[in-house]
């Protein structure tokens, strides 16, 4: 039988010598673990004669105790060491310069239909929104847009089945909100339109505002001061306004509006193709057959609709002259609206 | 629509600078897209009469000629193939200046010696007079032209073509008569109306004409022209004219048709006489019909497109192209001339079926005035035989369902309510009858306006309203600071607005981009193999062909953009 007491101080002296929690375990198990020196010995006890059985027994337990409680001594040293390591590696320096929290930012096409939102809620208008996938009737039937409508070689229609299309307008908002409710109606739709289109002034997705209100004795005149006022308030500049007749089947009469333009005054330069105005966008007085396919009352309400491109509203005011930039998303062009 | 200036003023010339004219041909709903001289800048070019040609002594294709300017001669060395004794062209004398482009310095006419000969001026090409791109000849000038006249007034060429995009709703300006009509309201003139003496019937000779639909083929005219000429070529004037509105002089044939549909907006059609066989049907293509277009392409006939046909086979698609078997052709003599009124639906978005655009489909969609087709006819004639000579048959009408004349009733009180303005009822009613609206009624209260046939946008009350305003001009009508009644509307307290959110992210440092809806189809099967997205059946371009079911996308394609161009710190949202 081997002897406890050299077996211990060859354990000890490992214990000692161990540098990390692993090998101090695997030290553990070597001794004390079920197949280790220690537990063999205490094993074997029952082949010595029965009378040094005890003191046998007595001097290995003492030993086993031994190789415990330096092992844990060692433990708790090695974990001290490791901390305090750690501890000094991770010692922050405070005098250097703190980690900035940058801002980010909104897109100009969120900014610009958020100042647009903003100038029509102050007088009461509702803003609305509806799908971008968009059925047929709702598009361009209840717009009063039929079928063989020749307007509709005007809206290059990207279509996901025979019946269902990817609206080309918000126009049908208007119509959603009519069928569902009762006039008077004064609202704002803005939202994403599609048009199979693609070069340097047209993306084939887009951003558009329409506005809608219905209401009693509504004339022109109410249309033509609203459209003034908002481009006034766009702007932040009075610049004069005209209204060129022009066609929409959904209004009648329709206009086209134009500004004078906000880069040269009026005097004509590259951006306003040298005639001083500026296309700004389209209006008019709801189409009679519009309200009635709501099933509005013409005969107690009628109402103006104007629309206009956000992009485009976005280009003359920041000065972007191209469209696509817009959808790129170049960071080193969106931040220069932060 | 192209027209010429000059065309215009034919009709009614009121006193308004170009620009002026083109400004309130806009403000009055005839937006104009751009306009462009017809022709160089150039002084010092005459009419110039060829009054002698001899060989060059020097040079095989060059000639040596005396050209006179009505007061002197001057000897000219000429390299044209056409030049010859007794021909009128244009002479640009010594110091004559030409100017190519509004940038290049201008061309100078200078003596030269030519192959050893002194040449005092120069016989000018339409090419040099910028009146084509490129040509093969000196420009042959009418035998009448005035010798010495100077060739900006002999040819008109102070002239402009205008360049119009209508409005769908305005067919009825598709042609000088209708635009003149317009003109001639805004400017407060009369318009000289269209007159033309009436070819005489020489044969009898006629063609049956049966319509079997007669919605939509309300009218058909036909007509035998025997013994064309059609090696005679068109007049200088009508090409000019057809040039400066954007179209190519072909043949005399379809010159004139193209001359009336530019004059009168009404699209006409000419069949080989010899190739039609028994007469002629209007009726809608039945199952497995075929047709070879003018234009080489054949097709396939849909049910329900309008054909013209013959006894045995169609021989046109009805308001939009002619067959190619029948086409007139460099061989024919007799023609069948068409002149038809379709109904707009009959026609409306069957060209684009087909995947075609004529300027016949195009007036037909809009609405061709249902009472012009017999003046269109003579016109037509008219002119086809003062080029080719010829013998004219009668003409033979079949009548459809016409359209019935609309009336509509205009409550004077409706204009100040959808307006904002009290109108002069005299005003009123000066304003609709220069526009060609006749009243069979007024009340004072009420007055009854029938429309005329060529208007076929105005069918409601309100579309003679914007008639009004459009005439007194938009922008004398008035405008408020009203908005009818306030209404206030809350928001729920416990939504959190989008817009929040935003700011929030922001404030994290985020930036807000903004994708396409459509994305690639790969990247969306990679992404979520489990969510098929809506397909488009017409993607602009195959990376942009399925709708997006999620943001992610979107934002994997900017950082990828945003990555490889440097940028290190990236952080976005959408």
């Amino acid at each position: 039988m081997a002897d406890p007491n050299s077996l211990l101080a060859e354990a000890l002296q490992a214990i000692q010598d161990s540098s990390d929690e692993k090998s101090l375990e695997s030290l553990r198990v070597q001794c004390l673990g079920k197949k280790g020196s220690l537990t063999a010995l205490l094993k074997s006890l029952g082949q010595l004669p029965v009378d040094e059985r005890p003191a046998a027994g007595e001097r290995i337990n003492i030993a086993k105790q031994e190789v415990q409680q330096a092992i844990e001594k060692r433990k708790a040293s090695l974990v001290e060491e490791s901390l305090n390591a750690q501890l000094r590696s991770e010692a922050i320096d405070v005098t250097l310069p703190g980690r900035r929290q940058s801002q980010g930012g909104l897109h100009p096409i969120t900014i610009t239909i958020d100042r647009i939102t903003s100038i029509f809620e102050t007088s009461g208008y509702d803003v609305a929104e509806g799908p971008e996938i968009e059925d047929d009737y709702h598009n361009f039937e209840a717009l009063n847009i039929p079928s063989h409508h020749p307007a509709r070689a005007m809206h290059d229609t990207f279509y996901v089945s025979p019946g269902t299309v990817l609206r080309t307008h918000t126009s049908p908002v208007q119509v959603r909100v009519m069928e569902g409710g009762e006039p008077p109606f004064r609202m704002i739709c803005p939202g994403r339109v599609y048009r199979c289109d693609s070069d340097l002034t047209h993306t084939p997705m887009f951003h558009q505002v329409e506005g809608l209100l219905i209401d009693e004795n509504v004339s022109f005149a109410d249309l033509k001061g609203t459209v003034i006022d908002f481009l006034h308030a766009y702007f932040e500049e009075d610049m004069p306004v005209r209204f060129r007749p022009s066609y929409f089947p959904f209004t009648e009469p329709s206009a086209e509006v134009d500004m004078g333009c906000v880069s040269c005054a009026g005097k004509g330069c590259r951006i306003c193709g040298h005639t001083g105005w500026l296309e700004v966008m389209g209006c008019g007085m709801v189409h009679p057959r519009v309200l009635e396919m709501s099933n509005i009352d013409t005969t107690k309400y009628n109402g103006f609709a104007f629309g206009m491109g956000v992009e485009r509203l976005a280009m003359l005011r920041y000065g972007v002259g191209d469209l696509r930039t817009y959808f790129e998303n170049d960071l080193r062009f969106l931040r220069q609206f932060n | 629509m192209i027209f010429s200036e000059q065309w215009l003023r034919e009709w009614v010339s009121p006193e308004l600078e170009t620009q002026q004219l083109i400004d309130e041909l806009t403000m009055a709903g005839l937006e104009v897209d751009g306009s462009m001289p017809v022709a160089r800048q150039c002084s010092g070019i005459v009419v110039g009469l060829v009054e002698s040609v001899e060989p060059h002594p020097d040079a095989d294709k060059l000639s040596l000629c005396s050209v006179s300017d009505g007061e002197e001669s001057f000897q000219v060395v000429c390299g044209a193939p056409n030049v010859r004794v007794g021909l009128k062209a244009p002479f640009a004398k010594l110091g004559a200046k030409i100017i190519e482009s509004s940038d290049a310095k201008p061309f100078k006419i200078k003596k030269a010696k030519i192959r050893g000969v002194e040449s005092n001026g120069m016989l000018c090409s339409s090419e040099e007079l910028g009146l084509e791109e490129s040509s093969d000849g000196l420009l042959e000038l009418h035998e009448n032209a005035i010798v010495g006249e100077d060739i900006r007034s002999s040819l008109k060429l102070d002239d402009t073509s205008i360049e119009l995009d209508l409005t769908p709703n305005r067919g009825d300006c598709l042609g000088m008569i209708g635009l003149a009509r317009e003109v001639g309201v805004i400017a407060r003139q009369d318009v000289v109306p269209l007159d033309f003496p009436v070819p005489i019937e020489s044969i009898s000779d006629q063609f049956e004409i049966r319509i079997t639909a007669k919605d939509a083929c309300p009218r058909y005219l036909g007509r035998i022209i025997r013994n064309l000429n059609l090696s005679s070529e068109s007049p200088l004037w009508m090409k000019e004219k057809l040039r400066r509105s954007g179209l190519r002089s072909i043949d005399p044939v379809v010159d004139v048709t193209n001359y009336v549909l530019m004059e009168l907006g009404q699209p006409m059609h000419a069949f080989d006489l010899t190739k039609l066989e028994g007469h002629i049907d209007v009726r809608f293509a039945t199952k497995a019909e075929k047709l070879e277009l003018l234009d080489g392409k054949e097709v396939k006939l849909a049910p329900e497109t309008l054909l013209i046909t013959d006894a045995s086979k169609p021989v046109a698609i009805a308001g939009i192209m002619g067959g190619m078997d029948t086409a007139v052709s460099d061989q024919t003599q007799h023609v069948f001339l068409e002149c038809a009124f379709f109904a707009p639906l009959a026609v409306a978005g069957k060209a684009r079926a087909y995947g075609m655009h004529t300027d016949a489909s195009h007036r037909y969609e809009r609405g061709v005035d249902y009472q012009l087709q017999r003046t269109a006819m003579q016109r037509a004639t008219q002119l086809l035989l003062a080029i080719c000579g010829g013998e004219a048959g009668p003409i033979t009408e079949a009548i459809g369902h016409l359209p019935e004349p609309n009336e509509i009733s205009l409550n004077y009180n409706s204009i100040s309510s959808l307006l904002g303005i009290q109108m002069d009822q005299e005003e009123v009613r000066d304003i609709l009858g220069r526009l060609g609206f006749d009243f069979s009624d007024d009340d004072g209260e009420v007055l009854t306006v029938s429309v005329p046939s060529y208007r076929f946008d105005v069918s409601i009350e309100a579309d003679l309203i914007e008639e009004l305003a459009r005439i007194y001009g938009y922008n004398n009508l008035p405008q408020t600071g009203g908005l009818g009644n306030q209404s206030l509307s809350s928001k729920p307290e416990s939504r959190t607005e989008l817009g929040q959110i935003r700011q929030q992210l922001v404030a994290l440092g985020y930036q807000e981009v903004v994708t396409y809806s459509f994305i690639e189809p790969s990247l969306a099967d990679t992404l979520f193999p489990d969510q098929p997205g809506v397909l488009l059946q017409n993607p602009i371009s195959a990376d942009m062909a399925v709708m997006r079911t999620s943001i992610l996308p979107g934002l994997i394609s900017t950082l990828k953009y945003n990555e490889n161009r440097q940028s290190e710190r990236i952080r976005i949202f959408e």
